[in-house]
């Protein structure tokens, strides 16, 4: 008889827990897995595709679902870090195949040898390429992502990669490069031996 | 123990305290504080660097070639942050161009050259002997206009400072100047001690305060006793003597010292009801409401053995540091260095061609018997000497680990943005740990990685923007083609339902040719966008999305 009572009492309860939770599942339910946001929030947003995917989501989303963290020289070391960080696995070396860790860079099109031909406006991920069909282009240099993916359509062969310039306010105080920032017959105090 | 003490005759003891920290290092202040100010002949060109503080630039207003007045105003003021910048005397704008600016980088800054024409002729000067009648934001504008910076050390636009419209307890005058060689504000002081407080009085009236506190450190008791004398019978104006300890002048140090408050991290004196300008500021502001003379010139102390006449000098902006060396008998060693502010706080310049700007209070030009260059560095030894002398309380060994293990989070809780650069860890450091060099480097990679941050963000929301524009041109493709598509057939339709129209009289066949040319024009253009979908790249329409 005691028997027969614990099996009902378990019964109801494991009743009323499952409605709680089918309750919970549908009303709480969430839209997207926010794992794929905490990786995307981490990569870069160069857009460049070099992981193999067509942008930087899609290798987050690439990642939730066990692909290798290694992938994304644009962020380089300091990316992978975190994603093993996020992820609870080991940090590994980037990965060669995908490409190599490379200073910041941005898009420059020697703007009169341009056709105008609209294909780097097309392949620009971020629409940082602004022009129209047999008009000029040029590169809004602040949106630039430097993913390089402009340079190779171009039939011309008009656009550069150009490694970004220091300024002031973004130095990093190494002050081994001192001396190249300075023209050569400046540097550095005259000295009178 | 109170840490401080007092020459003047009313005040409150009970609100002083004392910081955590500092140290004590020679200071050699002789014997440029004790030689009066001198003037300089003019140098043959001026460098004003459009940027001279913190905050973007203002937008230049003049060309080269043309002629300049004294005073006259170079630079419109930018938005927030902006001030706008003045020519110091009167000549001829010789260039605006890329110069190497007094910043330890060496890096290129856009700059003004003027070159001199020695006629020192002065444009128009508003000068206001009376301020009381005048609205404060007026007198704001007034300060904005004259383009003054913070003059003690990190330049901050001072009208911005003062227009916070918070109430104030009290107004602190930081006349404490602790780095060893310095002397500007000590000789300022000495020498313009009536100007000093009628700049005080300025700035009391601005932010309304009915206490100031004026903060001398006791090792300058020439300026100590100038500025009593001003102040005379001032009962709102109260002269606190701190002693010598370095860094009592730092904005933060100072107010533990004086109020026993203290600021929190990440926070302003302003959020605790304080403000702090420095002397030379307080100067610069009477020189602009008074005399109607906008910033061009600030004291600056050169000294160093390698140089014969050490002292201060009246510097215009934008003189070229070579020439201040020129005219004080420069001797350079083997292996010069000269610095740019104190032995602690300073930095090695780059090349002598950088010019004064507002915030330059000192060239130090040492022998390397006077100031050895650092030795190699040592392993930490964990000694703990940094720790003992850190005025803000953080542990600058562990810090330096964590600087050099690139642990930028780590480093933030640990608080690396409340270091003030002060160099007590490293002066005291037996392994000779170059700490605040690894600290400033720490604190520009976090500043990147955030710049790095908004900007990666920035390029997420357009790279989406653009999916989402990629996506609507698709299904407004698709949605013509089904248009063009169905055209076609209801064409054909009625095509195949009107009896065929070729036998037909002469009269009729324009109509029918006509027909036949919209079928042909339907067709071709049915294929053509056939083509493009299948290309799945619409060159015209991408290219208009980007127009927009």
């Amino acid at each position: 008889m005691s028997l027969f009572g614990a099996v009902i009492a378990l019964g109801v309860l494991a009743l009323i827990f499952g409605v709680i939770l089918g309750f919970a599942a549908v009303k709480f339910r969430v839209e997207s897995d926010p794992i794929v946001d905490q990786i995307d929030e981490i990569l870069p947003q160069t857009q460049c595709g070099q992981c193999g995917y067509p942008g930087c989501r899609p290798y987050a989303q690439a990642i939730a679902d066990g692909d290798d963290i290694n992938k994304c020289p644009p962020g380089g070391e300091a990316t992978i870090k975190q994603l093993a960080d996020l992820m609870g696995v080991e940090p590994k070396p980037l990965d060669d195949a995908h490409g190599e860790e490379d200073v910041k860079k941005v898009a420059i099109i020697r703007e009169d040898e341009c056709i105008g031909c609209t294909k780097c406006i097309q392949a620009c991920p971020v629409d940082a390429i602004l022009g129209a069909a047999k008009q000029m282009h040029t590169v809004i240099e602040h949106e630039c992502t430097g993913c390089d993916l402009c340079v190779e359509p171009c039939p011309v062969d008009c656009i550069d990669m150009v490694a970004v310039k220091p300024k002031p306010e973004t130095w990093q105080w190494d002050l081994d490069t001192v001396k190249e920032n300075i023209k050569a017959n400046s540097i550095p105090v005259k000295v009178v031996e | 123990m109170s840490d401080v003490k007092t020459v003047n005759r009313d005040f409150n003891t009970d609100i002083i305290g004392q910081f955590p920290g500092g140290v004590h290092p020679p200071e050699r202040k002789q014997p440029a504080s004790s030689r009066p100010i001198r003037r300089l002949p003019l140098p043959a060109e001026l460098i004003l660097p459009v940027r001279q503080h913190i905050g973007p630039s203002g937008k230049v207003l003049v060309e080269v070639g043309d002629r300049v007045d004294k005073g006259q105003r170079l630079t419109e003021a930018g938005l927030s942050q902006g001030l706008p910048l003045h020519a110091p005397t009167s000549g001829i704008i010789a260039a605006i161009e890329e110069r190497p600016t007094a910043h330890a980088s060496g890096l290129p800054e856009q700059a003004i050259v003027i070159h001199p024409d020695g006629e020192e002729r002065w444009g128009n000067k508003h000068a206001l002997p009376d301020y009381h009648d005048v609205e404060i934001s007026r007198l704001l504008e007034l300060v904005q206009e004259a383009g003054i910076a913070g003059l003690g050390g990190a330049g901050f636009p001072t009208a911005q400072k003062l227009a916070q419209q918070k109430p104030l307890k009290h107004l602190i005058i930081n006349g404490v100047e602790c780095e060893p060689y310095i002397a500007a504000d000590d000789r300022l002081m000495q020498e313009y001690a009536d100007d000093i407080i009628a700049g005080t009085r300025i700035l009391q009236y601005i932010t309304r305060c009915d206490s100031v506190l004026f903060a001398i450190e006791d090792n300058k008791p020439e300026a100590i006793k100038a500025i009593a004398a001003a102040i005379d019978d001032d009962t709102q104006i109260k002269l606190k003597v701190v002693p010598t300890k370095y860094p009592s002048g730092g904005e933060k140090q100072l107010i533990e010292l004086l109020t026993g408050h203290q600021v929190p991290s990440g926070k302003l004196p302003m959020d605790i009801g304080l403000l702090m300008q420095n002397v030379g500021t307080a100067y610069a502001v009477k020189r602009a409401i008074i005399h109607g003379e906008p910033l061009l010139e600030r004291v600056v102390t050169l000294t160093g053995e390698a140089l014969e006449q050490r002292g201060n000098v009246w510097a215009l902006l934008g003189t070229p540091i070579q020439h201040l060396l020129d005219e004080s008998g420069f001797n350079p060693e083997k292996k010069q260095r000269i610095i740019m502010g104190g032995p602690m706080m300073g930095f090695t310049l780059p090349s002598t061609e950088v010019p004064v700007i507002k915030t330059t209070n000192c060239i130090l030009a040492p022998t390397d018997h006077e100031l050895p260059a650092p030795g190699p560095e040592l392993a930490c030894i964990r000694c703990g000497a940094c720790s003992d002398v850190c005025p803000a309380t953080l542990q600058p060994q562990q810090l330096q680990w964590l600087a050099k293990a690139k642990d930028y989070d780590e480093l933030e809780k640990h608080h690396l943005f409340d270091c003030i650069e002060c160099g007590a860890c490293a002066y005291v450091c037996p392994s000779e740990i170059p700490l605040v060099h690894y600290y400033r480097k720490a604190k520009a990679e976090v500043r990147n990685i955030a710049r790095e941050k908004a900007k990666a963000e920035q390029a997420r929301k357009r790279f989406e923007a653009r999916q989402e524009r990629l996506e609507r041109e698709k299904q407004e493709r698709l949605e013509r083609h089904r248009k063009a598509a169905e055209e076609r057939k209801k064409m054909q339709q009625e095509k195949a339902s009107r009896p065929d129209s070729k036998t037909d009289s002469g009269d009729e066949k324009p109509a029918g040719k006509s027909a036949a040319v919209a079928a042909a024009i339907a067709r071709a253009k049915a294929k053509k966008a056939a083509q493009a979908a299948k290309d799945n790249a619409d060159e015209d329409s991408s290219a208009k999305g980007n127009e927009s």
